[in-house]
């Protein structure tokens, strides 16, 4: 039994769970820090709190928009429409319950609304994506875009008793998640958003997805059902924008549409674009955008309206840093895997795991191939028998 | 007459939709028959009339001079074009107007004229995704999203599956690299072990001795007996190698302008007068 539970706890690929347990442990250390501290001390922690719950936000919005752009290849700048579908409607069943059933548990409202949330971002995702994903690149941008701000004015000039109109939509008698825990909150459903999208990923499914995006011909010609899998990488990327969007209104107890403009897609594929390829990126890119968000808004605000001029050179530095000639040797030599491998060292011994399957170099094959290439084939009166007639074509 | 009408009248003028292949099965012993299979772009006829009759455990041949429309039958076969006129049949079965991915799961696996690899995976799980379809490897996405038993169970039989294709074509030891960072002999065969992956009934290779050396056409060659013999399979590829043809080939059909100039027995084929002046001119 001891034996058994060892060599599973040994086959675990914990590189592939580093993730979770950084994020676990950070969170756990700062919230016991939160709730501990009392008086002057928790109102100067305060700020933190904030920050790290916006940092959950951004984290779940980069994360969950790596699936689309990352994985599945395609541009989405529609990903604050989903935030806000799934802002509204958990806003409007927060106010229901509320309201009409008279239910003020914290937990019940969180549950209920992120689920309502969710889903119904993910409805939209199923909508929007059905004719949508026909297209490709840039057009499919244009029509995430186009979504996007459909559904802000959308709200806005909606009934104005439910979605609160050009105002803004209300929680009702005030409600919102107290700081001191939202962001303990916020960060369980970080580890919740990551666990199902790299779950997803390192699947059947999610082969299938990458493969899409690495040759969508070769794919369809594999036997995979690319409508569906794109599909599946956009609605369950939606699904999490709208649970995002869920938890920034639980939040601030209100929601307004005009927050999720266009430029608030671009943040998040900034954050995603920053981060590279893989979630780990992401998580990171996310950390240190909303750090570098909260130290321009500290500064008076002196700063923080050349904060998209900011990011533009961050990214134009970072391509500078990934092309230029000159660095070259510095990155391969200081790069993220070569440090792993020197921490880690992974043995590779490809002997051990041959199977017993048909070895090729020991496959028996009666073919005498001086037989098969002087096979006389008469082409030329001549009697010249030329190799190769044609083009060998292989650009086709 | 109304608005809506006369927007139904204008739909019904401009947007003529082909009239749909009804699909009938028919009786038939070739693995795969093709009846008068055709398709024209615009006023070009691309293929007309094609005919193939493919038994079982057969190598045949597709050849042609540059532009015969050798690649557009494959197309048409494998459901990346519709044919216009025609149906072809797997063991039967009719298959035309079927999704690519369908005709794939229905048991066509092809490989590319131009190699088209996952770049960006590595070797085993450029396989694994040609795996995926497989009955035996079901798994839906709820079982993987909360790795439920049934994952880990078919993501190890999957790897099994995959390794031991790999094996066969002598790229295990390179598994875990890029698909894009192997040697183009390598690409070529990790194409055609992820067609094999699909566990088809009949492979289709497009040119899959292009652009080698001598010794890797000799591999090639003792590749693809090997795989009509160890994996029961049928084969139909096009090339221009004529040795390679000759060499490997049962029979042949052979394409000019988009219609079958002649079909038989390979060397009978290859020594027709036609042939030879469609390849040399005069």
């Amino acid at each position: 039994m001891m034996k058994k539970v060892l060599s599973t706890f040994k086959s675990i690929k914990w590189k592939h769970y580093s993730v979770y347990l950084i994020i676990a442990v950070a969170v756990a250390i700062l919230g016991y820090l939160s709730l501990s501290l009392d008086g002057k001390a928790s109102r100067a922690f305060d700020t933190y709190r904030s920050l790290l719950g916006d940092m959950s936000i951004w984290i779940i919005l980069a994360v969950s928009l790596s699936l689309v752009v990352g994985f599945l290849g395609e541009l989405s700048l529609g990903h604050a429409g989903f935030m806000s579908v799934g802002a509204y409607l958990g806003a409007v069943i927060t106010n229901v319950l509320i309201a009409n059933l008279k239910i003020e548990n914290t937990f019940v409202i969180i549950v209920v609304s992120v689920f309502v949330g969710g889903v119904s971002a993910a409805a939209c995702g199923f909508i929007v994506g059905l004719p949508a994903l026909r297209l490709k690149g840039d057009y499919l941008a244009i029509v995430t875009l186009a979504f996007g701000e459909i559904v802000r004015v959308i709200f806005k000039n909606a009934n104005p008793n439910i979605f609160g109109g050009a105002g803004g939509l209300q929680l009702k008698n005030y409600f919102t998640i107290d700081r001191k825990y939202f962001f303990i909150i916020g960060f369980l459903f970080v580890i919740l958003t990551i666990a199902v999208i790299q779950n997803t990923i390192r699947s059947k499914h999610g082969r299938a997805i990458t493969a899409i995006r690495d040759n969508e011909i070769a794919a369809k010609a594999t036997g995979i059902n690319v409508t569906k899998y794109k599909l599946m990488g956009f609605v369950i990327s939606a699904a999490f924008a709208g649970i995002a969007g869920v938890l920034m209104t639980l939040k601030d107890g209100t929601v307004l549409y005009s927050k999720f403009d266009y430029n608030y897609s671009i943040e998040i594929l900034v954050i995603v674009v920053l981060g590279g390829m893989g979630i780990n990126g992401s998580v990171i890119a996310a950390v240190f955008i909303s750090l570098l968000n909260w130290k321009l808004t500290d500064m008076n605000g002196s700063l923080s309206d050349y904060k998209n001029l900011i990011y533009a050179l961050i990214l134009i530095l970072l391509i500078i840093y990934r092309n230029a000639p000159a660095l070259k040797g510095f990155r391969e030599k200081y790069n993220f895997r070569t440090l792993w491998a020197m921490v880690f060292k992974p043995k590779h011994n490809p002997a051990k795991d041959k199977g017993d399957a048909v070895r090729w170099d020991v496959v028996p094959t009666k073919i005498e191939m001086n037989e098969v290439l002087s096979t006389d084939v008469v082409i030329d009166s001549t009697g010249d028998n030329s190799a190769d007639i044609g083009e060998r074509g292989g650009n086709k | 007459m109304n608005i809506k009408e006369k927007f139904v009248d204008f739909f019904k003028a401009h947007f003529k939709k082909a009239p749909k292949h009804k699909r009938v099965d028919i009786e038939s012993e070739y693995v795969l028959e093709t009846k008068e299979l055709g398709i024209t772009f615009g006023g070009l006829k691309a293929a007309q009339d094609v005919n193939l009759k493919i038994k079982k455990n057969e190598i045949y041949g597709l050849i042609g001079p540059n532009g015969a429309g050798k690649t557009t039958v494959f197309n048409l076969l494998t459901g990346v074009y519709q044919p216009t006129t025609g149906a072809f049949y797997l063991n039967g079965k009719d298959l035309t107007g079927l999704r690519q991915d369908k005709i794939n799961q229905m048991g066509f696996a092809r490989t590319f004229q131009n190699i088209r690899l996952f770049n960006n995976m590595t070797v085993v799980r450029n396989v694994m995704v040609g795996l995926s379809n497989q009955p035996e490897y079901k798994c839906s996405l709820f079982e993987s999203i909360f790795r439920l038993p049934r994952h880990f169970k078919t993501e190890k039989a999957m790897r099994k599956r995959a390794k031991e294709l790999l094996d066969i074509f002598g790229l295990l030891d390179e598994r875990n690299n890029l698909a894009c960072n192997l040697p183009y002999g390598k690409q070529r065969k990790l194409e055609i072990a992820r067609a094999l992956a699909t566990n088809p009934k009949l492979l289709l290779l497009d040119e899959p001795a292009a652009g080698m050396n001598p010794n890797e056409t000799e591999d090639l060659v003792n590749t693809i007996k090997y795989i009509r013999d160890n994996f029961d399979m049928t084969i139909l590829l096009i090339e221009h190698d004529m040795k390679f043809v000759s060499g490997l080939c049962d029979r042949i059909t052979v394409l000019n302008f988009g219609t079958v100039l002649t079909e038989g027995k390979t060397k009978e084929a290859l020594n027709n007068p036609e042939v030879i002046k469609a390849y040399i001119g005069g």
